[in-house]
């Protein structure tokens, strides 16, 4: 099995400090700044963990690799896991702050995680709200083999198509990454077109509206013409809404299509061709034979990947609730063979030597 | 899309006329809206214009109708004896629900907003209503200033004419936040229901990942804001407060209303702790509660026709679901084929006429 989303929690910003320069410890230490904390993930809600998640000593649940091999690579028999850091690089406004701690973050994935653990892969944490630096680090660490993935937060301070992102993008290409784009972020601007909703509960359900917004970006923009071997998986974005999504965005392309004539083709087959989703949350209706129906609209039996969200809660088990439903062969391919094929498991270092662990180093 | 010429002495898909829930009384300029404007506010027009939230215009792929501009010169969708003549009879229109999309809604200047609305209501009733007896209104509201909307309801909500009140799709707070509360009071006094109309913005950029590109980014989101609208009147408990309160959703398409409902209850399945006013689940109210109008569909490829079953089977009910044309618009649909042939006369005949004539409590 491969699992796509399994979460590794920065403990606290202090564990950041052995992959910082000074000048941010003592920033960090004169202001008493906790991180960029503007988390997704209310620390005690419960989609924030599972109850066997919880870690006794206070440090939240997700940054134990004991307890992560002890819940989850063990038990499952996973073969390969991503890593998805969701430390809040994007709500910082101060650029260089930004950037020295998605250095650190990265930085502290290779030593803390996937030097101590061959099954894992992970995402680099990039400031995605400058895609200039954002690609700068991306040429730093995008070609160490166990990077896989660029995470982009869904909330951002534009649709991930705009323009603005071609450097970004240039560099993920340039390196043969996924783009994932995963639940959450912290951008500044409101979460939904119609402003600030009161609940976090509104939050959550609404991150498919923010997905959905993004798909059309990506596709309107033109985005897979020019980078065409561009993937990009939606993580913890739900896919039951993507059907319906996708008739409408053909039906739109086909009446607009001249505002954007580089898009060649119908958008549904464009995010068939790139675009990958994991299971978990399910967002399933209670009957499974209607859940099923939604998955042949997809029009492809390979858009989707399995993910445990670990340490994450929603509502359902998708293996309980939808995988077990499924023909053998179509299991399969959710459960590892969509994502083997999607990711590039075992890169060969090609960009020289990683640096890694730069105390002291440059801001 | 334009409506094509039909022999006019061909039956309806309902046999008993139609029922439109979205026609568009335009203003050839601001200042038809003159006669009904103080001296103070005609003056403020001439020396400052109307402004808008500056910054968040997407020009339209291209204007209304060719085949409906009347011969005056006036613009499309503003002589209503050319509407008369050129839709209404055309297509044996039992009744049409004017949406007059004007300035109101979003002024920064809430005075301005409020006397415009007082002016846009008074135009609908001397110039469409009083005239075509065949057609009813929206009432346009300065909802942003919900004291001054209250007053407006309570000018003009004696008169039946008036069926809802007008938001447009995209205001600045999501629409169950408490601020518009008093306005939903004054409906449910007045039997209004709550209409909230695609497009425009009051402020926000027009997605949840910020300011989109191209136009028809505008026209592929409606659905998203229209899904943060009404996952916000559910959460706020918007419906367990005024249990009569009804929202009629238009032109925002509806295929997205199944997945959104998965969603919706299994994230308060999760997440009902921090909701714990909302008792039942969501899905219930929106059931209960939200009618749609049918244009523009979200529409599977012409290969698969059963996704539309599907789509149907999955969001329960035909009971809701209100035919709207959208005349005098580009995107328009036609009664003639606005729906797929294959339903039943029986949904048809609900789509067409059935449904909007029992909400709207029409004999």
């Amino acid at each position: 099995m491969i699992d796509c989303d399994l979460h590794n929690e920065v403990p606290s910003v202090q564990a950041l400090f052995p992959y910082l320069p000074t000048h941010w410890i003592e920033h960090i230490e004169n202001t008493r700044f906790k991180g960029p904390i503007d988390t997704y993930y209310p620390p005690s809600a419960p989609v924030t963990a599972r109850p066997d998640c919880r870690l006794p000593d206070g440090r939240p649940a997700g940054s134990s690799l004991e307890r992560l091999r002890a819940h989850v690579l063990d038990p499952l028999g996973i073969e390969y896991g991503i890593l998805n850091c969701t430390y809040a690089i994007d709500s910082l406004h101060n650029p260089d702050q930004a950037v020295a701690l998605a250095q650190a973050v990265n930085d502290w994935q290779v030593a803390e995680w996937l030097e101590a653990e061959p099954r894992l892969r992970a995402s680099l944490v990039v400031p995605v709200q400058i895609p200039a630096l954002a690609a700068q680090e991306i040429d730093r660490m995008g070609d160490h083999p166990g990077f896989v993935q660029v995470l982009l937060p869904a909330r951002a301070e534009h649709p991930y198509g705009s323009r603005l992102y071609h450097p970004l993008w240039e560099a993920i290409a340039r390196h043969d990454l996924v783009a994932g784009i995963h639940f959450g972020g912290a951008p500044g601007n409101p979460p939904t077109a119609t402003g600030w909703p009161s609940f976090y509960f509104e939050e959550y359900a609404g991150m498919a509206q923010v997905f959905a917004s993004q798909v059309a970006s990506l596709v309107v923009e033109g985005v897979f013409e020019l980078y065409p071997t561009l993937r990009v998986a939606l993580i913890e974005s739900g896919f039951t809404w993507l059907p319906t999504h996708m008739w409408r965005c053909d039906k739109e392309w086909h009446n607009l299509r001249r505002l954007v004539p580089w898009v060649k083709r119908p958008p549904s087959e464009y995010m068939r061709a790139h675009i990958r989703l994991t299971i978990q949350p399910l967002d399933a209706p209670p009957d499974v034979r209607q859940l099923l129906e939604v998955v042949e609209q997809l029009g492809s039996d390979e858009m989707l990947m399995y993910a445990s969200d670990y340490p994450h809660q929603h509502e359902a088990d998708p293996r309980e609730r939808f995988l077990r439903h499924l023909p053998e062969t179509v299991t399969r391919k959710i459960e590892s063979e969509n994502a083997r094929a999607f990711y590039n498991w075992e890169k060969s270092m090609r960009g020289g030597e990683i640096r890694v662990g730069t105390r002291g180093g440059g801001t | 899309m334009a409506i094509p010429q039909v022999d006019v002495t061909r039956k309806t898909p309902t046999g008993r006329g139609i029922i439109d829930c979205d026609v568009h009384n335009e203003l050839d300029s601001d200042r038809d809206l003159y006669p009904y404007l103080s001296r103070r506010w005609r003056d403020h027009i001439d020396a400052y214009g109307i402004r808008y939230y500056t910054g968040s215009f997407y020009p339209r792929f291209m204007d209304h109708r060719a085949d409906a501009w009347p011969p005056s010169g006036r613009r499309a969708g503003s002589e209503v004896a050319f509407a008369r003549d050129h839709f209404l009879n055309r297509y044996d229109i039992a009744c049409a629900i004017l949406n007059p999309l004007t300035p109101v809604g979003r002024q920064p200047n809430l005075e301005l907003d409020a006397a415009l609305a007082t002016a846009v209501n008074d135009w609908q009733i001397a110039e469409w209503l009083d005239v075509e007896p065949r057609l009813r209104a929206s009432m346009v509201i300065p909802y942003e200033d919900p004291p001054r909307a209250v007053e407006e309801i309570k000018r003009r909500g004696a008169d039946k004419r008036f069926v809802q009140v007008l938001f447009l799709g995209r205001p600045h707070e999501p629409m169950g936040r408490r601020k518009y509360w008093p306005i939903y009071e004054a409906c449910s006094t007045y039997g209004l229901h709550v209409a909230s109309h695609a497009f425009f913005s009051a402020g926000n950029p027009i997605t949840g990942a910020g300011h989109a590109s191209y136009y028809i980014e505008d026209h592929i989101g409606p659905p998203q804001a229209m899904q943060a609208n009404i996952t916000s009147m559910v959460a706020e408990g918007v419906f367990e407060h005024f249990p009569t309160l009804n929202v009629v959703s238009v032109e925002n398409g509806f295929g997205w209303v199944p997945a959104l409902m998965w969603r919706l209850d299994g994230s308060w399945k999760l997440l009902r702790g921090e909701v714990p006013h909302l008792k039942r689940p969501p899905s219930e109210h929106i059931r209960e509660h939200l009618y749609l109008s049918t244009q523009p569909m979200e529409e599977p490829p012409r290969s698969k026709p059963r996704y539309f079953e599907q789509l149907l089977e999955h969001y329960g009910y035909t009971d809701r679901l209100m035919f709207a044309s959208d005349y005098p618009h580009w995107d328009g649909d036609s009664p003639e084929h606005a729906v797929p042939a294959y339903l039943s006369d029986e949904v048809k005949r609900r789509i067409f006429f059935e449904n909007a004539r029992a909400l709207y409590r029409f004999t």
